[in-house]
């Protein structure tokens, strides 16, 4: 997927001016904040919660070699398979070669952001391999020709005649000739279609919420069922999984799940919560003959033990841009890659570099809300802060940024130089608000002026007045 | 430092004024003396104050943002308190001034010492002080922004609504999403001022939709943002520092307001 995350400017003055994407978005807002604190204000033990797992969080990442090897034994044992992929290209060829290994046609998927991450599908239908996406969001997305705009609602974007638009356009083939707008026609609609991809799938690709090193499990919430049909049907499963997925025991799966599911949609359990382990037994009734885990790195065993190994807990439960005010105006496709909001623009520099998503960690007024919200009590501010400073150092921020960082240093390391210009700019902007007391258009300072007036100054600085009343004491 | 005896001395406070009160809007520094004064405190203005450094601390400028800490931390530390009235600067200084000093132990010590006795303006006032009624009245109905440092690192939420509750005449009413950032952001307004000015358009519905007659907050640079977006949609709604309704100096004209004489009557 092609990378604009540097255009993000433009590409979120675009969002502001999307009509239909600004009606989508109100959806958003009157729904996911209000779901999550009525959920949480029925569990008096939340914050308790956060802590354990933080903890726990920070335990596996500080023994993550460990885990991952206590994973793998596991996965062996219950006779699947392991594969380790250092980046999204080694990812994407082991997806394939297993595809190939079974003259693989056509690949059902559950939603998963590794998936994106690795630019799967591009890559399996540049191979003529066709990859279904089975997540109703993520299917209607997939006929769009789009990518997800949110990390567990990757369709937020659209509005419902939106989607009547996309069925009505790619459903005829399958009977369904005529114009649906109504829900629960629209859904039938896609339910029907996909039953008969599920049918005729050769593998089924899922991602993983959880690894459960203890069992060798992998485990996935879904709240619509298509996540076990398309693991159980085909005759391979294979799971995406990144490494920081590792969690020791099933019962620590139980305590992340009760945070992961609040945060998120705000509901105390998923429709499903679905556990995997291995390939289908001769007792089992159903599921796949083989079993795959890839476990991608892709600059992630770098984080650990340095100033972002903090992200590395995130769950990915989208409570931070569902409480992110930015967010919240434009949207997730103006962040220009894969993980949008808040954690995207802690994540996004780490995965594609920092010379290639340099806006996105400054587009933050750092109000909190991210890391107030963040069940895993990740430091969102406090690391985008860290981006900026790498941004600094590597001498990447805007000329006029840094002109103007250091000209403003620079009296302000002169407290005496600093009082005079303070006076003069109080003096100069006094005159130019005139009799009004604010300023409409203002030479330099057109970002304030286009949008808002600027209040003069009262008269004489804080410290000029001071100063006459008292005579400095310092 | 103060000690406590039967004739306990004055606590001895170093105002921080901000660099945004020093040049927009002196009134509020001499309501947070005004203030502290009438609490019992002594305060004096150091001199040599500029900036916290916080514009070079979020622009990933470590090095002049720690320089600047160091001037702050040299011309206060002697100081029982460090009072400043913005829960931005004050912070920066109590809670992003001792991380700013890792790897440097001395400093750090001395980051730390300073940041254990700084506090924003209104929870100095009644968290430490212990100032449960102001002396003020103020015949306006009011709504209150909770600004987002104040909010959410200095845990600045009940105590302006106490304060507010004791002053004569005043009628609080709260708007929706109160704690929902402004866009100001600093920098981030003039960096993504069409991001910026969504944000503040829907700060200034939410305000105009509480119909209160004056707009009150703790940090001047939310209250620019959000008067000067008022004011642009031509709101008449009057938008001031909660110092100065707290200190009942309020006469001056309200932030972006004419001067007296043809200010619209109230």
């Amino acid at each position: 997927m092609q990378v604009t995350s540097q255009t993000f400017k433009s590409n979120a003055g675009a969002a502001l001016r999307d009509a239909a994407l600004q009606r989508a978005l109100k959806n958003l807002k009157a729904g996911f904040p209000g779901k999550r604190a009525a959920a949480i204000a029925k569990l008096p033990e939340f914050d308790q919660l956060r802590a354990a797992g933080r903890d726990l969080k920070n335990h596996v990442l500080e023994h993550l070699d460990f885990y991952l090897e206590r994973f793998e034994a596991k996965v062996i044992e219950q006779g699947g398979q392991v594969h380790w992929a250092r980046d999204a290209a080694e990812a994407r060829q082991i997806v394939l070669d297993i595809c190939r290994s079974v003259a693989a046609r056509r690949v059902t998927k559950g939603k998963s952001m590794i998936s994106e991450e690795i630019g799967l599908n591009e890559f399996l239908e540049a191979h003529g391999i066709q990859p279904v996406e089975t997540d109703l969001g993520e299917y209607i997305i997939q006929l769009r020709h789009e990518h997800p705009s949110h990390i567990i609602a990757p369709a937020i974007h659209l509005n419902r005649d939106q989607v009547a638009d996309a069925f009505h356009a790619h459903h005829g083939p399958y009977g369904f000739t005529e114009r649906n707008e109504e829900p629960r026609a629209l859904m039938n609609e896609a339910r029907q279609v996909l039953r008969q991809q599920f049918l005729s799938a050769d593998v089924g690709i899922t991602g993983a919420n959880f690894c459960v090193a203890e069992t060798g499990a992998t485990v996935i919430v879904t709240n619509e069922g298509n996540g076990d049909l398309t693991q159980i049907l085909p005759r391979v499963h294979i799971i995406l999984a990144s490494i920081e997925k590792m969690v020791p025991t099933l019962e620590d799966v139980g305590a992340l799940l009760r945070l992961l599911t609040r945060s998120a949609t705000g509901q105390e359990i998923t429709v499903y919560t679905t556990f995997s382990s291995g390939p289908r037994r001769p007792e089992d009734l159903d599921g796949p003959e083989q079993f795959h885990v890839v476990l991608l790195d892709n600059g992630r065993s770098g984080m650990v033990g340095g100033e972002f190994q903090d992200m590395l807990r995130c769950i990915r439960c989208s409570a931070c841009m569902n409480h992110c005010p930015v967010y919240g105006a434009i949207g997730g496709h103006a962040y220009g890659w894969v993980y949008p909001g808040p954690m995207g623009s802690v994540l996004t520099p780490q995965l594609i570099g920092i010379d290639a998503a340099s806006q996105l960690p400054n587009a933050s007024t750092f109000c909190g809300r991210c890391e107030e919200v963040c069940p895993m009590h990740i430091p969102l501010p406090k690391m985008m802060r860290h981006w900026r400073e790498r941004e600094f150092e590597q001498h990447l921020s805007p000329a006029g940024v840094r002109f103007g960082l250091s000209a403003w240093a620079f009296f302000a390391k002169r407290p005496k130089l600093y009082r005079i210009a303070a006076g003069f700019g109080a003096w100069l902007l006094r005159r130019l608000g005139g009799r009004k007391g604010r300023i409409k258009h203002l030479p330099l300072a057109g970002g304030w002026t286009a949008w808002r007036d600027l209040p003069a100054p009262q008269g004489q600085t804080f410290q000029q007045q001071w100063a006459a009343q008292r005579g400095a004491r310092s | 430092m103060s000690e406590t005896s039967s004739c306990s001395p004055k606590p001895r406070v170093g105002l921080f004024v901000t660099c945004l009160v020093d040049v927009f809007r002196p009134t509020v520094g001499f309501a947070a003396v005004k203030l502290l004064e009438d609490a019992g405190c002594a305060v004096e203005v150091p001199a040599a104050q500029t900036c916290c450094g916080q514009p070079a601390y979020n622009s990933g400028d470590r090095a002049d943002a720690r320089d600047l800490a160091r001037r702050v931390i040299a011309a206060f530390e002697d100081f029982d308190y460090v009072v400043a009235p913005s829960g931005s600067c004050g912070g920066i200084i109590k809670r992003h001034y001792p991380p700013l000093f890792d790897g440097d132990p001395a400093w750090q010590a001395r980051a730390e010492r300073l940041s254990a006795k700084t506090y924003e303006l209104v929870s100095f006032l009644t968290d430490v002080l212990g100032v449960e009624r102001v002396i003020a009245r103020y015949p306006d109905t009011v709504t209150y922004h909770d600004s987002c440092s104040g909010l959410r690192e200095l845990g600045i939420k009940s105590q302006p609504r106490r304060l507010l509750a004791t002053v004569a005449d005043l009628d609080l009413r709260e708007m929706a999403e109160s704690e929902v950032c402004c866009g100001f952001g600093g920098a981030f307004c003039v960096k993504y001022p069409e991001l910026s000015n969504r944000m503040v358009s829907e700060k200034a519905a939410h305000i105009q939709a509480s119909e209160a007659g004056t707009l009150l907050a703790g940090d001047l640079g939310c209250l620019l943002n959000m008067a000067g977006k008022l004011q642009r949609e031509g709101a008449a709604i009057r938008v001031r520092h909660i110092a100065e309704v707290l200190a009942g100096m309020a006469d001056a004209p309200a932030i972006g307001e004419p001067d007296r004489g043809d200010a619209p009557c109230k």
